[in-house]
């Protein structure tokens, strides 16, 4: 391509992206909102401000830790359409194989991540070209959510196999915590956050800013579209998921850390991944980021009042909410 | 007579030809007939560990019969059926624990409540316009909701879940009988026959056939003048109420019901794998599936046991069984598409 056309087809993409984005109202009402909230818990909510403040810090981290598993979901709904509902099991997965270098190969943790990201992401294009790629080139919409259902039952029962049902633990190689207004944020939790704010800044960058990011964006505009101007759009999908796959890996290793790994350990971020992808709209790398937060700090600062699974009450109530009034979410482009 | 009377009685002998008649739902009753005998006559030659099987595949088979009227043959592919299967399941113990009411009673109960709250959850769907993933994703978020909410609420003890009272004698009316009964598998038999001859005559009826065609191209048939939303909201709340029954009777057999047994999302994937497996929007195709399925763990199981020479190493390992069945599951959707019964259907037509 010469660089004119290139200069060209830049400008008429950021155009699309202005005409997409959705209006700022809503995201700052969002945030607003959140404020408030917390304000108001502050000063009517009747409860200790320490440890009102540790909630927060606690549901902030969290969130973090959420927004990572989200990214690549929102970016694998936002281009392919496809509910993959094999997340949660590819993040066992990779947290499975980062406990795997560190115990048999003495890899220090975070080092294994790194290793494991271009292994993920080589499975995921693997499972993009082999089992989804016919089904989502049709449009089929029910195929390709059985096929992740029926992958992720498979990895978790392998897994279960290989691994048995017990509890391992990775061992960790960072330790102690800081101390935040009076609140105990751990380092682990807070290198997860840090990693997710990363990866979410390195993939909006090459979204923007790459030939690849401008055909992975194209795509998802419009695939046939794209086709017609020489995208090759399977490759595309099968890029994309890798993608998605490679963000699963690095949460995997971001949370392994922290969380006592068993076959089943990534399904319950599964659920709440697909409530902040829809909450933050499909694709929107920001949208996961805000909507992790916003999840993460209901459920901590919820739990005050609703104890025991009681603030996931609130975490469901507003994904139905959302998905019926703006099932586009709150950065998802007006359609 | 008249030329044009003669004519019209000729017409009307060509419609009574029998090479022209509809056989079709003749033909699905003497199958059903058939099927009624083998499973009257199967508890009454085989031994307990067969019964435990057998009750377990019924189970799975009436959830399946339920889940395809609504997501096979009207198109909205639900991802959530524990809902409408733990409503069945926690009906029948709130209300025999509670108060002691028969558990047909019971049933009938928690079919109309299931049926309600799916009319509720999918007509809220559809006014919203969901489609697709999007369907999928909230009735998935239902039924996550009702297990937490079931969590929570004291009235229906919360995570210790209820435990049926046992009786000191066999009662027909308390759905109690002797472990390893053979009414136990009658009991399921019948209500899986009552839901495939509830499939059998929906199916050929004009609701049924009208919810076919709002499935296969909406604005075509909503220009036909049929009224889409409610035929569609026709075939959940049938599905729902055949699904609720089935945990009524999971309920009862088992004595005990908790959060995760009736609402967990497992229940909503094993509404689903039958199904598929069998075939979607085929009269049979979901029991074909639930008789691969329902069986598969404990075949597995039985010849880890005593593994052998080459597979000796998987002696002991837990997980296989869901292993296979996924993947049978992938391999079906990427190559069968209709599932195993609608495909060997196909290709014997022809």
């Amino acid at each position: 391509m010469s660089d004119h056309a290139t200069a060209v087809s830049e400008t008429s993409a950021s155009e699309a992206i202005i005409r997409r984005a959705a209006p700022y109202r809503l995201p700052a009402g969002v945030v607003a909102a959140v404020v408030v909230g917390l304000v108001l818990t502050y000063t009517l909510g009747g409860r200790d401000p320490g440890l009102v403040t540790q909630s927060v810090v606690t549901g902030l981290l969290l969130g973090g830790v959420y927004a990572l598993v989200s990214i690549g979901l929102t970016l694998i709904f936002g281009v392919l359409g496809v509910v993959n509902f094999g997340h949660g099991a590819m993040l066992s997965m990779s947290m499975f194989i980062v406990y795997w270098m560190t115990t048999s190969l003495g890899l220090p943790v975070y080092l294994a991540t790194v290793v494991a990201v271009p292994l993920m992401m080589g499975f995921g294009m693997l499972v993009q070209r082999g089992l989804l790629n016919k089904l989502t080139l049709e449009g089929n919409h029910e195929g390709p959510l059985l096929v992740t259902l029926g992958l992720s039952l498979l990895i978790i029962n392998v897994l279960l196999m290989i691994f048995g049902g017990r509890p391992l633990s990775v061992p960790s190689s960072v330790e102690g915590s800081l101390r935040v207004f009076g609140a105990i944020a751990s380092y682990e939790r807070m290198i997860a956050f840090g990693g997710a704010l990363l990866v979410a800044l390195l993939l909006t960058l090459a979204l923007k800013k790459t030939s690849l990011g401008m055909s992975i964006r194209a795509v998802s505009a419009n695939s046939q579209g794209a086709q017609l101007v020489g995208v090759n759009v399977g490759r595309i999908y099968a890029l994309t998921f890798g993608i998605g796959s490679a963000c699963v890996a690095v949460a995997g290793g971001l949370l392994a850390p922290f969380l006592s790994l068993t076959p089943t350990v990534g399904e319950e971020f599964t659920i709440l991944a697909f409530v902040i992808v829809v909450l933050g709209g499909l694709g929107s790398v920001v949208g996961a980021m805000v909507g992790g937060v916003v999840i993460g700090l209901v459920q901590t600062v919820g739990a005050l009042y609703l104890p025991g699974t009681g603030s996931l009450i609130l975490v469901f109530a507003v994904f139905v909410l959302v998905l019926l009034f703006r099932p586009q979410g709150i950065f998802g482009a007006n359609r | 007579m008249t030329p044009t009377a003669e004519r019209l009685k000729s017409d009307i002998r060509a419609a009574d030809d029998p090479r022209l008649r509809d056989n079709s739902t003749r033909n699905a009753f003497v199958v059903l007939g058939a099927l009624a005998v083998v499973l009257a006559v199967l508890p009454l030659v085989a031994n307990d560990r067969f019964e435990t099987i057998a009750v377990q595949t019924l189970i799975f088979a009436i959830i399946a019969v339920g889940w395809n009227l609504m997501s096979g043959y009207g198109g909205l592919f639900s991802f959530g059926h524990a809902a409408f299967f733990g409503i069945g399941a926690y009906t029948d113990a709130y209300l025999v624990v509670e108060h002691g009411i028969s558990p047909w009673i019971a049933m009938v109960v928690g079919a109309a409540i299931a049926a309600l709250a799916g009319v509720g959850i999918a007509s809220l769907c559809l006014r919203y316009e969901l489609a697709g993933p999007y369907f999928a994703l909230a009735t998935f978020a239902f039924a996550q909701l009702f297990l937490l909410l079931v969590q929570n609420l004291d009235f229906l003890r919360r995570t210790e879940g209820f435990n049926l009272p046992i009786l000191p004698e066999e009662s027909f009316w308390m759905l109690q009988f002797e472990r390893g009964s053979d009414i136990y598998v009658w009991i399921p038999a019948g209500l899986l026959l009552v839901g495939l001859a509830i499939t059998i005559l929906y199916v050929r009826s004009r609701a049924g056939q009208f919810v076919q065609a709002a499935r296969d191209d909406e604005v075509a048939a909503a220009s036909l003048g049929i009224n889409v939303m409610r035929v569609r909201l026709g075939a959940v709340a049938l599905s729902c109420g055949i699904t609720s029954v089935a945990g009524t009777f999971y309920t009862q057999y088992h004595f005990f019901v908790g959060p995760h047994q009736a609402f967990g999302a497992a229940v909503s994937i094993e509404a689903i794998i039958p199904a598929v497996i069998g075939g979607i929007g085929t009269i049979w195709g979901p029991l074909v599936g639930a008789l691969i399925v329902g069986p598969l763990a404990e075949l597995i199981e039985s010849v880890l046991r005593d593994p052998p020479g080459s597979l000796s190493f998987l002696q002991g390992v837990a997980g296989l069984d869901v292993a296979v069945y996924a993947a049978l599951l992938i391999v079906i959707v990427l190559f069968m598409r209709k599932g195993i019964y609608g495909t060997l259907k196909d290709r014997w037509r022809k």
